[in-house]
């Protein structure tokens, strides 16, 4: 009944599976297990956290935002810049202005999709390239270091608020609201329609495209907010920051239950996947594997998830005889 | 409808003639991208019509077009395969390491093709054996393959490639004309013919445009869509050896993000994403232009990344506009 | 003799319902009437290239009746209900709504105005919860403008009680049965605050027990003073609930009136129309030796214990309801699904097939019913589709020879009668007659032995329909072997030597083409004995 149970739903199964690794890394190394350790990882997951809420509402709708990474260096670069241009303007300000250009971005990747029918896949890997190549466009190629930028826009993500530093607080927040918009707006609910059933979405009055434009928008701006949030943790910004993350992203989602295919995915399933990473991250080290094994383990993982998840998904078979309809 | 008024004893073969056809054709569009940037690069930069300096050029493109052309064939057929950069980092790794172990030039072609054909084999295995989606697959073997060279390389490089091996990256085959340039040339023939000459390409053809209808029509779907992933492993694994060859040393980073630049060039070249339709001939010239594109503003000193924008928003408009154009034209029918 | 009894009752509840509850008078006469339709349609046609759906018909629907709309596939009762729903625009005509002429240029804008459907197919949310897929779209909100989830459970939990329903308003809609989905669909349908109810054949999927609940809460709709479209092929329903009818044939109305003042036997010629036979090119074949013989196939869901032969030169018809496991025995024979038992034979050997291409070898061919999902590949010219599964024919060494591929799509396009600009033209830009021509040319371009055609003229226009007629009637008298699924009367009446009818996965009857009715068929797909001929069920 348990084992059904865990087999039926996909999170639990996963949070089974991240309990399973905590305690096979706490057998030899229980230092690993410590509240303030387990805090650290979460802290260090923050940020892929926040990203995976915006790609999953992205991939609810069957849609793909691969420039998610791109998005992020642009708008970390930017906040740095408006930081070290003018030193004395508010740290909220300067969030409000990333998410603000991360919005933008993710409307203008909405708007290829929805008005021109484009491909999610190729508008996003177009615009991953463009947005990154603005940076450059930005800055000549410069780095900027941590000299350049004042105290307080450092200071705010590792600022402790009882005890839990604030990039923790914020990706907790932004969990909460997204479960609110997810599970209590028509609008999350409709990302579910638009990727569940499209053609039965339009019966139900939903506009497919207009959704979907809606889902790049959440992404864009939360990009937005993790550009800050990078540039701010490591203290430095730079052209190629994030480069590859998307994929990252992508992976957290999938290894969350959340389905390629549209519909089916939900928002504790995108944290988990992201903490399953960000465990085996942390983990290595502390364990003496090499780091560099981490994006091997992360692949084997993505696999074996999109093979569980298939399995779930499988679709039963017509049923006519009327003795075979079990319900 | 206008098909009520033809005979239906004499439904002839064709409306239009061979160069109607090829002047309507996404072909001649590139052929006259390509030529406009030719132009312009001429008159830009002096240094730019030295042969051996073209020359030069072709080697920022060969080794991502050979991969381009298997990968065609899986866009067409309705997939993709985004794990082709760390299949050449893994099939590089593989051969670093057996010169390690002190084998000769022989052995580390071999390798290499067999690593490729190996990587391809698991990714057709999962796609078409588990019935499994295409892009997470590969976005998973990605990982696989790549993070597999980190924990061989860790921060290290592999070095020590023996004298004859250098020649598949370096060599020349004739005056300016490089191996790699000659295998791209010849592989461009072989996929081209393989495409549009052969049962095995009008099958490709047939699964992009409908799967549950070539089924339903005698194709043998999984086969076909297992040969594709096999075909791109093998090309990554080749690629892998022209690369390595070139460079005289393997990095787990080795062809990092080409897997996006490759399936850019394929979508320039004519190829549908979502499948079933595409030429060889389109994505030859996708490669000209890109290699043209990167070798014209290396000369006038643009770096590598403006010239990524570049190749995003062409990516985008040459999309785009098609569907803007036909929205235009249908606006002012009515 | 129990149906009998309940077809007695039928009638009988139908003289009491029109005594109790409609005065005939008012019906007939409505401009003078005080009770006015809760939506009318005028003049409506509907056009797809190639096809006239839907030519000037007209329909009135009252509140507090259920207006019955008959007729065959492809007669164009689906195309009103798409317009009625907001989902296609009429060519022409007018729809009025309380005196008002509106347009319905979205789903939205129909749900608006008050009319709602619940579809044959049920085109709701696997993965939501039940009481998601009732309310989605107009979901109660708390004071925040969030989605208030106790409400909505309770809600969706009082509106399934009201559509019968016992289950859980929070599992989620995959879990559920066919029948239990379709409860959902008409739980929406009440959700919404609708005046007009379409219901598209609502029993289809439903036991025996569900469709008696599924009256009650007609009913009960009826009493709210709903106006309700029925739409249903069994006429024992037709004349238990309805109170008045609609019939269409062709896209044309035909007749109506009240249920009341016509027996079974004048829907169904309304109905079917043209004496059957007549236009049918039927020649007289001498049939020859069994070529196929098919013994004790069954699959775990789908169908069980069918055998049967088929011999050369014979057409066999399979007659049934939509959803009677025609198409998926088909599909198993030729490898697209395993039957979980059952023997084929083919010219007395037998065969092992597990895919269309080792059929396709053998001799079998299927011609499928959903033309644009498998059968057609629109974006390919009609010369590749044709030559697709002959591949390996026309081409050397598997290097492709155009010229073959022409000559062979020339011949079988010709033989055909296809009406098209060239060959290369793509198969997308010709009609749906033209299209079901390239598709069966395809086939026979294979030469088989025996062909499968699944409703080989499903939504394409009379002259296609008879070229395609013509065309089976030759093949057979050249020695084809060929089986026709249908589900339209006349087709099989007119086609077949012999006719199986399959029902809820199982043959309900056999009839040789001496003995054929039209309504021994309609009995035996409906399961509906008779007196007379007790081979039905």
């Amino acid at each position: 009944m348990m084992a059904k149970l865990l087999l039926k739903n996909r999170e639990l199964l996963l949070l089974a599976a991240i309990a399973v690794l905590v305690a096979l890394i706490a057998l030899r190394f229980p230092a690993f297990v410590t509240v303030a350790n387990l805090a650290g990882v979460y802290n260090d997951t923050s940020i892929l956290v926040i990203l995976a809420l915006g790609q999953m509402a992205v991939i609810l709708t069957r849609c793909i935002d691969l420039s998610m990474a791109a998005n992020l260096a642009l708008c970390g670069m930017v906040a740095a810049m408006l930081n070290a241009a003018f030193p004395g303007l508010p740290i909220p300000l300067i969030i409000l202005a990333a998410m603000a250009l991360g919005a933008l971005l993710g409307t203008i990747n909405g708007a290829l999709v929805w008005k021109l029918d484009i491909p999610p896949i190729v508008v996003t890997l177009g615009t991953l390239t463009i947005y990154r190549g603005l940076i450059f466009l930005l800055t000549d190629g410069k780095w900027i270091n941590a000299h350049e930028m004042s105290d307080a826009f450092k200071a705010l993500p590792r600022l402790e608020l009882a005890g839990t530093p604030v990039l923790s607080w914020l990706s907790l927040l932004m969990i909460a609201l997204m479960v609110l918009v997810m599970g209590r707006t028509p609008l999350g609910r409709a990302f579910y329609a638009v990727g569940g059933n499209p053609h039965a979405a339009v019966y139900t009055g939903i506009d497919v495209g207009r959704t979907r434009f809606f889902a790049y928008c959440l992404s864009g701006t939360l990009a937005g907010l993790s550009g800050y949030l990078w540039v701010s943790r490591y203290a430095v910004a730079y052209v190629d920051i994030a480069a590859g993350f998307e994929l990252d992203i992508i992976a957290a989602c999938v290894i969350g239950g959340i389905s390629i295919a549209g519909g089916i995915g939900s928002v504790p399933g995108a944290v988990l996947g992201a903490l399953f990473l960000g465990v085996i991250k942390n983990a290595l080290p502390v364990i003496n594997i090499s780091p560099f094994a981490q994006m091997a383990i992360s692949g084997t993982v993505i696999i074996i998830a999109v093979a569980v998840n298939a399995r779930a998904e499988r679709r039963k078979g017509r049923v006519i005889l009327k003795k075979a309809e079990a319900v | 409808m206008a098909d009520a008024q033809i005979s239906p004893r004499n439904i002839p073969d064709r409306l239009e003639g061979r160069g109607v056809r090829l002047l309507k054709s996404w072909e001649a569009l590139l052929v006259v991208v390509a030529a406009a940037i030719f132009l312009g690069n001429s008159l830009a930069s002096p240094y730019f019509l030295d042969p051996w300096n073209l020359s030069d050029a072709t080697f920022n493109f060969t080794e991502k077009a050979m991969i381009a052309f298997a990968m065609a064939l899986v866009i067409i057929s309705g997939e993709i395969d985004l794990s082709v950069a760390s299949i050449i980092a893994f099939a590089s790794t593989a051969m670093g390491y057996a010169v390690q172990l002190g084998f000769d030039t022989p052995a580390l072609v071999a390798i290499g093709l067999g690593v490729g054909l190996l990587c391809g084999t698991v990714n057709g295995l999962l796609i078409t054996g588990l019935g499994l989606p295409s892009i997470v697959v590969t976005i998973g073997t990605m990982s696989l393959f790549r993070g597999l060279s980190f924990i061989v390389l860790g921060d290290q490089a592999f070095t020590g490639y023996p004298e004859s091996f250098a020649w598949f990256g370096q060599g020349y085959v004739w005056w300016v004309f490089s191996f790699e340039f000659a295998l791209f040339l010849l592989l461009a023939v072989i996929y081209g013919v393989l495409l549009h000459k052969t049962n095995f390409g009008r099958a490709v053809y047939a699964i992009g445009n409908n799967q549950t209808a070539a089924l339903f029509s005698g194709v043998r779907v999984a086969r076909v869509k297992f040969t594709l992933f096999l075909l791109t492993g093998l090309m990554a694994g080749l690629a892998s050896i022209c690369l390595t060859s070139r460079l005289g040393s393997t990095r787990p980073s080795i062809a990092l993000g080409w897997e996006l630049e490759i399936v850019t060039m394929v979508v320039l070249g004519g190829v549908n994403i979502l499948g079933g339709s595409g030429t060889i001939p389109g994505v030859v010239l996708a490669a000209l232009i890109m290699g043209m594109v990167t070798f014209g503003f290396g000369l006038l000193n643009v770096p590598g990344i403006v010239m990524s924008i570049f190749i995003g928003l062409l990516l985008i408009s040459v999309i785009a506009l098609p569907i803007l154009w036909q929205r235009a034209r249908r606006r002012l029918a009515h | 003799m129990r149906g009998f009894e309940k077809h007695l009752s039928a009638k009988t509840a139908a003289q009491m319902k029109r005594l109790k509850l409609v005065d005939p008078l008012l019906l007939q006469d409505t401009t003078t009437s005080r009770m006015k339709p809760a939506i009318t349609l005028e003049g409506i046609s509907k056009s797809f290239p190639g096809v006239r759906a839907l030519s000037d018909v007209s329909l009135a629907l009252y509140p507090g009746s259920v207006t019955a709309l008959i007729g065959e596939n492809g007669a164009g009762k689906s195309t009103l209900v798409k317009i009625l729903t907001g989902i296609y625009q009429p060519d022409s005509g007018v729809i009025r709504v309380a005196d008002e002429d509106v347009t319905f240029p979205t789903a939205l804008s129909a749900a608006r105005a008050g009319v709602t459907a619940i579809h044959q197919e049920t085109v709701l949310f696997d993965e939501l919860s039940v009481a998601e897929n009732i309310f989605l779209g107009h979901a109660p909100r708390n004071r925040f403008g969030l989605i208030d989830w106790k409400k909505l459970n309770a809600d969706a939990q009082a509106l399934l009680q009201r559509a019968g329903a016992d289950f859980d308003p929070t599992i989620r809609l995959r879990d559920l049965g066919i029948a239990k989905k379709h409860l959902v669909a008409i739980a929406r349908a009440l959700s919404v605050d609708a005046q007009v109810v379409i219901m598209d054949e609502p029993t289809a999927a439903l036991s025996h027990k569900e469709i008696h609940e599924l009256y009650a809460l007609i009913e009960r709709l009826k009493a709210d003073g709903k106006a309700i479209l029925f739409i249903s092929h069994k006429f024992d329903e037709i004349f238990r609930i309805a109170d008045r009818y609609t019939v269409f044939r062709d896209g044309t109305l035909v007749g109506e009136g009240l249920i009341a003042d016509v027996s079974q036997d004048d829907l169904v010629r309304m109905m079917v129309g043209r004496a059957v036979g007549s236009v049918y090119p039927k020649k007289a074949v001498a049939i020859g030796e069994p070529v196929l013989a098919v013994s004790g196939y069954r699959h775990p869901t789908e169908f069980e214990d069918i055998s049967f032969e088929l011999r050369r030169g014979e057409i066999l018809g399979f007659y049934g309801l939509v959803g009677a496991g025609r198409s998926e025995f088909m599909q198993s024979l030729i490898g697209i699904t395993r039957p979980s038992a059952g023997a084929v034979r083919l010219d007395g050997e037998v065969l092992v097939i597990r895919s269309p291409a080792e059929a396709i070898r053998a001799g079998i061919v299927y011609v499928p019913e959903e033309r644009g999902r498998q059968g057609a590949i629109i974006g390919m010219p009609i010369f590749q589709n044709v030559t697709l599964p002959s591949l390996s024919r026309t081409s050397r060494s598997g290097f492709l020879k155009l010229a073959n591929e022409f000559a062979l799509a020339r011949e079988y396009t010709a033989r055909l009668d296809l009406r098209a600009a060239s060959l290369d033209q793509d198969v997308g830009t010709l009609s749906g007659g033209n299209q079901q021509k390239v598709v069966i040319a395809k086939w026979l371009a294979t030469k088989p032995k025996v062909i499968i055609l699944d409703e080989p003229t499903k939504g394409i226009d009379i002259g296609s329909k008879a070229a395609v007629h013509a065309f089976m009637s030759e093949l057979a008298s050249q020695g084809l072997s060929v089986i026709m699924v249908s589900s339209e009367i006349p087709e099989i009446m007119g086609m077949s030597d012999r006719v199986i009818v399959m029902r809820e996965g199982r043959i309900a009857g056999r009839f040789d083409r001496a003995e054929l009715t039209a309504e021994k068929l309609v009995r035996a797909a409906a399961g509906i004995e008779t007196q007379v001929n007790g081979r039905a069920a």
